[in-house]
């Protein structure tokens, strides 16, 4: 899909995603000639569509996390299905303290954030985890709190989780 | 009426990067599948012939032979893949490069949906908008799939065989996301029904240019336990009609056996149960003939 700004006859530069978690989608483009923008907005069905090809418009923040797709969207998953056998939740996600520097370890979790990450549904929090962690490691962010988690979850379009 | 200019004549691009979304996943599909010497759809067109039984009892054979095997349940809205190959309840391990498979009978790693749903009986149903499920609901379970053969760890494999369920589609559907698929085996019998479906199925292959493609004819005749009479299923000879038409060989013939299905939907396929029943001994020679393509096509490459 491309937009094209007739008044100069040049194609639509990609600008901004938003999702304002009711299912629709808000893509803005904006023309490289005039700086004229345009929104398309997306129904429910038409981003549904969109994200049935296991792709993000606008690009992904963080690479995609094996199974996303089927993790994501599945309807009554199995909760003890995916097991982390050598990173079990109270290891991999070291409590403030034992701060490492940023973007260059291991994400360290408040003990707030990681009481947030244990209420979410076993089926998915393996993959949240990781996508949390490599959204922090992304922004330079050592550690994680509800706040912060709150953030990544907005920006990577995260409402569903 | 003013000239617009087309997609087509359009060159620049958005930014949007769905194309370059659409291929980083076919790359990472193919790199997961660089790892498995031959990939094989077992495959018919029509339903109730035995697809499953027959992949489930193929996995295992292979596996006796010796070979490292891989079985994915293409049939996410009816599987019966996991619990055929021993695998119902079983966990999968989460890593960042992948999910773990579970280890079946003989070693088989199996992915199914079968494994992924809470509630036996619930049908398969996707968190998303009711409205309008026909735009959206085939191009998911597409993606599922190819999660299903990228997104789990299978390691180095000599044989991944994939149960693909009913539909010329859903032939289609994979075709679309492995192209240079190494075997396809179509599952018939010998009904004159069954026989119409499959030279659909065949021709499907056949255009795509899979590499190799057999025939296996099942539930052919029976055999009495009692006094060894065998008698014919089926009125007519669709599966021999079908071969000669086409030119495709028949590389089995599986004798209709009521324990095949009983004990191989209790996980527990007949090759190993009863390897010297006559259904078994059909599919034991079908995994060496399976088995001879696949290194005969290691040869010419």
């Amino acid at each position: 899909m491309k937009f094209l700004c007739l008044e100069c006859d040049k194609a639509m530069d990609f600008a901004e995603r938003q999702l304002p978690g009711d299912g629709t989608l808000v893509a803005v483009f904006k023309c490289p000639g005039c700086a004229r923008e345009m929104a398309m907005l997306t129904n429910p069905m038409e981003t549904q569509l969109v994200s049935s090809l296991g792709v993000k418009i606008g690009g992904r923040e963080v690479p995609a996390q094996p199974m996303e797709l089927v993790r994501g969207s599945l309807e009554g998953g199995r909760e003890d299905v995916f097991q982390e056998p050598d990173h079990p939740l109270s290891e991999d996600v070291p409590v403030a303290g034992t701060t490492s520097p940023a973007g260059a370890g291991p994400v360290v979790w408040t003990p707030e954030a990681v009481d947030r990450l244990s209420r979410v549904p076993k089926f998915v929090r393996g993959m949240v985890k990781r996508i949390y962690g490599e959204w922090a490691r992304e922004h330079g962010v050592g550690e994680m709190t509800p706040e912060l988690m709150d953030r990544a979850r907005t920006e990577l379009g995260m409402e569903g989780m | 009426m003013r000239k617009v200019r087309t997609y087509n004549e359009v060159q620049h691009s958005t930014g949007s990067q769905l194309l370059e979304q659409v291929l980083e996943l076919q790359d990472r599909l193919a790199a997961r599948l660089s790892s498995i010497g031959t990939v094989v759809a077992i495959a018919s067109g029509k339903g109730g012939v035995g697809k499953s039984a027959v992949t489930a009892n193929l996995a295992a054979a292979l596996a006796m032979r010796g070979r490292s095997v891989g079985a994915v349940d293409a049939d996410l809205n009816g599987p019966s893949l996991g619990r055929m190959l021993g695998v119902s309840g079983m966990s999968l391990s989460d890593g960042p490069d992948g999910v773990g498979p579970p280890q079946g009978v003989q070693g088989v790693r199996v992915m199914s949906m079968e494994l992924l749903q809470e509630a036996e009986d619930a049908p398969l149903g996707w968190r998303a908008p009711d409205f309008g499920k026909f735009t959206w609901r085939s191009t998911l379970e597409t993606g599922v799939l190819r999660e299903f053969l990228a997104d789990v760890v299978w390691g180095e494999l000599d044989f991944l065989l994939i149960d693909v369920p009913p539909g010329t589609d859903k032939i289609e559907r994979l075709l679309e996301l492995i192209p240079d698929l190494d075997q396809a085996l179509l599952v018939t019998t010998p009904s004159e029904a069954t026989r119409f479906v499959v030279s659909k199925s065949l021709r499907l292959v056949q255009e795509a240019g899979v590499g190799v493609v057999g025939l296996v004819a099942n539930m052919t005749e029976h055999e009495c336990p009692q006094c060894g009479h065998r008698s014919s299923l089926f009125e007519s000879g669709g599966a021999e009609r079908l071969a000669a038409e086409s030119g495709v060989p028949l590389w089995a013939s599986i004798p209709f056996d009521p324990r095949l299905g009983a004990s191989t939907d209790l996980g527990e396929p007949l090759v190993i149960k009863e390897p010297e029943a006559p259904a078994s001994r059909a599919i034991l020679a079908l995994a060496d003939r399976v088995d001879a393509a696949a290194k005969a096509g290691a040869d010419t490459e």
